[in-house]
């Protein structure tokens, strides 16, 4: 059944790709979604037929070269259960959604077909989304990785036309470059290690390589701290975390479905995936998981506050989709991995639904993307303001605080929020999520004020001929809203209820939840004894020499379930019982935020350009982004430009065309003619050359003593 | 004991016996007149003993006290040369009839200097060798000015004639020092000579001799300079024998006294035979460049690839020795093909040996124009033709003797050799159309044997049809 999920939509993409001109454009479209709700509806009986126990089911061997043996084989655990049902729900809602939006779409003139393309794409990325989630070890994980990469490269650049598309496509491919640098690296690190990519042989070596240390970049690391690091870049690069965030917005130039499914719902969760996946490694490296949360807490703060005075609407639900992900990454990195994936879940439906919302704004605007002007369209299209409203709703955490009763976000971002008080001790992670929590609720109130009350701003005939999109955009929109408000509700037991319920969801074995308890010092001092076995085994192997492979049989078993936390792992409980001003703080800020906005957006208009006015240098610092691509085109851009340029006229030009063509046109022709002079013809210059010969020879051998 | 020794030496006999009746027989019929029978005849039984010798079993056989020896290594070369020989006769027929060179001592000719080159390669004694290398070159000589009104052709006769003799002075006397030294003339005992503590002065100046006059005959730099000259002033078909079987002939004696006299020393000549190949291939193909006379232009790259092959025998290793015979196949049989082009390329019944005529040959003849493409690009070693492999296997025998060195070099002649051979291409398929210059027809037989030689270089690369697991066999056999 998972291998349907997995080659439903490559079959899709394949067919509507190569075949179209046969079966027609919208034979290639309803191939694509046909395939696709298939896998979805596969992918919801799995996630509910599921019981917690990891499978692996085998496809093939794939790569066998020494030591390196790869298959090719679907890991079924909750994660991917969890994953399957997102990715294959957004997906076919996306391609439903497309049906509307993509149809005459400006770019394109009469008689261009451009639509089969799209769709493919869309179930192309889809495809590498699903090889991601299922895959059983790094590489096949690493494959998927890159798959979905060149399907957002694909997608981003999907309007060739326009050289901005272009150029945002070339920049979300080379910043990924960045991060999945730092990925293979750790790919790399761990075969080096563990001498296997195989997820089972890596997760059981946790303990030992927090054991390890390894030399890199001249200096010794401890390995579990190092290759967390390493992998977690390339989740930097993927997920759009601050340093390598700069891609994100710019992908905006996709189409909005893409935007929806690659840059809200799917790819770019990837990477709170990836450290979610590796939770038995990231246990063993608390220094790693320090820096996940110091760095997840800092993108949701920076992203919240350029999302404040962002104009475009996509980019303004761009930023938030980048400081909800750190979000995900603050609750990952203190160790609550069914929290990220709990926001992951339900980030996926309400930032899904925004960016169609959004989507059916454009649409009906006639492509016009700039909020200033909007204004005044509840009334024009109402499906879509419900729709939106319900987002909002979502993604703000309107709910009634000390209960587990809300929108979707407010009870995943609350746990996240307790989370991350109760890992960092009421630290620095939490309140930078608590102010994001505020300006979140800012800029997404500001959002549907401008957009949908207020007077009509902008040009009159296009307010004029808004009107509601057609039903193939709605259903869509109704399906996330269903999920944007009850997937919260319904899944708060689950993934961040009591101990027993998670541990049964993510199949953990019961002992670590003993463990946990504090009451099962036996299983402790076992763990506790592995741990030094390890060691020694692994000492001796250093002392042989120096780097030995760390090898599986010296030590335990993976631990069973799709995530692992480690028996001193207490986060979660102490989250349930953080103090009760904690558990309000998000609610508050909430509060607080959707008063500002209304303030600003309502009350007085005025206001905010006054306040932009008396703030210059800080409203231009947040409208640039922190400046983040003026810093990178002066620190990496332009001496890259210089470098290829000079390689490229100087090296490649001067340097090696001149000495080739001097070697050809100036030297070989002169020797040439030298030869030809020396064939003179006459009988005694050629003698004379033979015996010159020999004489050279005999001396040369006289000399160099042959003889000896 | 003296029919076995015979029986070893029985195909030699035969065509040399067979020379005789056939001189005899043109002298009191019909003498030019029967020349053409007399040159199929003589190709066919060519063709009958290569057959007798491939097929004859294995194993190593001595006649004459060891200085002839019938073994896989000789074998190997005899059917190569038998089969080249008699290639170039049926090529030659047309050619020599329509310019009234159709003499009947033509074939007899050729068939005494294969008898000469069979004795080359099995030659196990200085004696033998000096006969059987004797008797090749004379008739080559001959051959060389068989157009008697051509001053070129006299000239390149009596130019061969006396470099020819220079040549075999210095073997003559490089040969009585190994006697002198070594007390013996056959390779056994002056490989028994050679003591524990390498070669004595005397015997090294005899084995410097020595290779200089098989450089000689394989025109290696600096022994090469007769070639250009010789190439092009001797008729063409002529010219298409002196690339083929002498080659292929003087490289087996190389081989042989090589590893049979001095096999102990290869680290002494190794390193002579290195330099010669170095300067072989740098000279032909940077001197190639300035031809334009496709026989001068031949010449060059049958110089440079005589480097590469004897790359191959530098190495001193059966590798080096395996890779070598596989390059000559491999060569002989391009060249092969390549001269039944030139043999063909004539313009008003005059033939034409400038390549500016060459210019668009490919709009009026593709099917011809593209067989030499791929005859050009594996001359030129350009993957996958089979030409390539040749060139892979010689400069994987010098790495792996540690000659490293001599393979890189040996890349580097090999780029810069491949632009003459691109020129031609290029001026078939690209030239200046008012340029062109032949008629392009083609005599049926040398159409089969063009496109059979092009077809060979592309579908080789399967398999090189077995080729190279003989030349292992015959090179395990001289190397032991």
């Amino acid at each position: 059944m998972v291998s349907i999920i997995l080659f439903a939509p490559l079959m899709g993409a394949l067919i509507a790709g190569f075949t179209w001109r046969l079966i027609g454009e919208k034979g290639a479209m309803w191939v694509t979604t046909g395939l696709l709700f298939l896998s979805a509806l596969l992918s919801w009986i799995v996630f509910l037929s599921f019981n917690g126990e990891t499978q692996h089911i085998h496809l093939l061997d794939w790569i066998e070269s020494g030591s390196l043996s790869t298959e090719w084989s679907i890991r079924l655990d909750r994660l991917t259960a969890i994953m399957l049902i997102v990715v294959t729900s957004v997906s076919s809602l996306v391609h439903l959604y497309s049906f509307g939006y993509m149809d005459h779409d400006p770019q394109w003139g009469e008689g261009e077909t451009y639509k089969p393309r799209f769709f493919a794409y869309l179930s192309f990325f889809t495809f590498a989304m699903l090889m991601l989630v299922t895959s059983d070890n790094l590489i096949q994980m690493f494959f998927g990785w890159e798959g979905v990469g060149v399907a957002s490269y694909l997608l981003i650049g999907f309007y060739w036309k326009k050289p901005s598309a272009g150029a945002a496509a070339m920049k979300a491919f080379i910043v990924n470059r960045v991060g999945d640098f730092g990925f293979a690296l750790g790919i790399f690190g761990l075969f080096f290690l563990t001498d296997s990519v195989d997820f089972n042989t890596i997760f059981a070596a946790g303990p030992t390589l927090a054991e390890t240390n390894l030399t890199f970049l001249w200096r010794d690391w401890n390995a579990a701290n190092l290759l967390a690091f390493l992998l977690f870049v390339g989740a930097m690069g993927k997920s759009a975390q601050l340093f390598l965030h700069t891609w994100l917005p710019d992908a905006m130039e996709g189409p909005t479905p893409v935007s929806a499914l690659i840059h809200a719902a799917t790819m770019v969760t990837a990477g709170v995936f990836l450290v979610c996946r590796m939770s038995p490694l990231m246990e063993y490296a608390p220094e790693a998981m320090a820096f996940v949360t110091f760095l997840g807490a800092t993108t949701a703060f920076f992203a919240a506050t350029v999302g404040l005075v962002q104009n475009d609407i996509k980019r303004v639900i761009a930023y938030s989709t980048c400081s909800q992900l750190g979000y995900m990454f603050v609750a990952a990195g203190v160790g609550v991995y069914s929290a990220a994936m709990f926001h992951l879940l339900t980030h996926a439906f309400f930032k899904a639904m925004l960016f169609l919302g959004a989507g059916s704004v454009i649409h009906a605007m006639h492509h016009e993307q700039d909020m200033r002007n909007y204004g005044g369209l509840r009334k024009k299209i109402p499906y879509t303001f419900w729709a939106m409203m319900i987002g909002t709703l979502a993604i703000t955490g309107v709910g009634i605080p000390l209960t587990h009763i809300g929108f979707a976000g407010f009870l995943s971002k609350d746990a996240i929020i307790e989370s991350a008080y109760a890992g960092t001790a009421g630290g620095y992670a939490f309140w930078m999520l608590v102010i994001a929590a505020l300006f979140t609720s800012f800029y997404s109130w500001r959002l549907m004020f401008l957009t949908f009350y207020g007077t009509p701003r902008g040009d009159k005939h296009t307010h004029d001929h808004a009107h509601e999109s057609p039903k193939v955009m709605l259903v869509p929109l109704g399906v996330l809203a269903f999920g944007a408000i009850f997937s919260g509700m319904v899944f708060y037991g689950p993934f961040f209820g009591d101990h027993d319920r998670v541990n049964a969801f993510f199949g953990i074995e019961a002992h670590h939840a003993e463990a946990d308890a504090g009451h099962a010092d036996e299983h402790a001092a076992e763990a506790d004894a592995h741990h030094t076995d390890g060691a020694a085994g692994h000492d001796a192997a250093m002392a042989d020499e120096g780097h030995a492979a760390v090898v599986a049989e010296h030590h335990g078993t993976a631990p069973s379930g799709a995530i692992f936390m480690a028996p001193d792992n207490h986060v979660m409980d102490d989250a349930h019982h953080a103090p009760t001003w904690v558990k309000v703080s998000p609610f508050v800020a909430m509060v607080l935020g959707l008063i500002t906005a209304f303030w600003f957006y309502i009350v007085n208009p005025n206001l905010p350009k006054r306040l932009a006015e008396e703030q210059r240098p800080l409203y231009e610092f947040l409208l640039n982004k922190w400046y983040f691509d003026e810093i990178y085109d002066f620190l990496f851009v332009r001496p890259a430009k210089w470098l290829g340029n000079f390689l490229w006229k100087r090296g490649d030009g001067n340097v090696i065309d001149g000495s080739i063509n001097g070697i050809a046109m100036g030297i070989i022709p002169f020797f040439t003619r030298v030869v030809g002079r020396a064939q003179s013809g006459y009988l005694f210059h050629y003698a004379f050359a033979m015996v010159i010969g020999i004489a050279v020879l005999i001396t040369w051998m006289s000399i160099s003593g042959g003889a000896e | 004991m003296i029919s076995a020794d015979i029986s070893t030496v029985l195909p030699e006999i035969l065509l040399a016996v067979y020379a005789m009746i056939a001189l005899v027989a043109g002298v009191y019929t019909g003498k030019d007149k029967v020349a053409p029978t007399i040159l199929f005849l003589t190709a066919a039984v060519m063709v009958v003993l290569a057959a007798m010798i491939g097929l004859s079993g294995g194993g190593t056989t001595s006649a004459f006290n060891g200085a002839f020896i019938d073994d896989g290594f000789a074998r190997f070369a005899k059917v190569t040369i038998l089969l080249a020989a008699a290639a170039v006769l049926v090529m030659s027929k047309d050619y020599m009839l329509r310019r009234d060179l159709l003499r009947f001592e033509y074939p007899v000719l050729v068939a005494l200097a294969s008898v000469g080159m069979m004795m080359m390669v099995s030659a196990g004694d200085l004696m033998s060798l000096y006969m059987g290398l004797e008797l090749q070159s004379l008739s080559l000589y001959v051959v060389a000015s068989l157009r008697r009104d051509s001053a070129k052709s006299t000239e390149a006769g009596l130019k061969y004639f006396v470099l020819g003799a220079l040549s075999s002075g210095m073997l003559l006397y490089g040969a009585s020092l190994t006697y002198g030294f070594a007390g013996t003339t056959v390779f056994s005992g002056i490989i028994s000579s050679v003591g524990e503590d390498g070669m004595s002065m005397g015997l090294l100046f005899g084995l410097i001799f020595l290779i200089t006059g098989f450089a000689f005959k394989v025109s290696a730099v600096p022994f090469h300079m007769w070639t250009p000259d010789v190439y092009e002033g001797s008729p063409t078909p002529v010219t298409a024998f002196f690339a083929t079987a002498p080659k292929m002939a003087a490289m087996g004696l190389f081989a042989r006294v090589m590893f049979d006299a001095f096999g102990t020393s290869t680290a002494e000549w190794g390193q002579v035979i290195a330099l010669l190949s170095l300067l072989s291939m740098f000279l032909g193909a940077v001197a190639a460049i300035g031809q334009t006379n496709i026989k001068r232009l031949m010449a060059y790259s049958s110089i440079a690839h005589m480097g590469y092959a004897l790359m191959g025998l530098a190495s001193g290793t059966e590798q080096g020795v395996e890779a070598m015979l596989l390059y000559m196949a491999i060569y002989v049989t391009m060249s092969v093909g390549t001269f039944a082009f030139i043999l063909s390329m004539e313009k008003d019944g005059q033939p034409v040996t400038d390549i500016a005529s060459l210019n668009m040959l490919s709009k009026s003849h593709l099917p011809k124009a593209l067989a030499l493409l791929v005859l050009m690009f594996s001359l030129a070693g350009v993957p996958p033709m089979v030409g390539f492999f040749g060139k892979l296997a010689v400069l994987q025998a010098a790495v792996e003797a540690g000659y490293g060195w001599l393979a890189l070099a040996g890349v580097v002649a090999s780029v810069i050799g491949a632009f003459y051979y691109l020129r031609i291409v290029y001026y078939m398929f690209f030239g200046d159309e008012d340029k062109a210059g032949i008629d392009g027809t083609m005599s049926p037989v040398l159409w089969v044997f063009l496109m059979g030689s092009a077809a060979i270089m592309v579908v080789g690369m399967v398999n090189l049809f077995g080729v190279d697991g003989l030349a292992a066999a015959a090179a395990q056999t001289l190397v032991n």
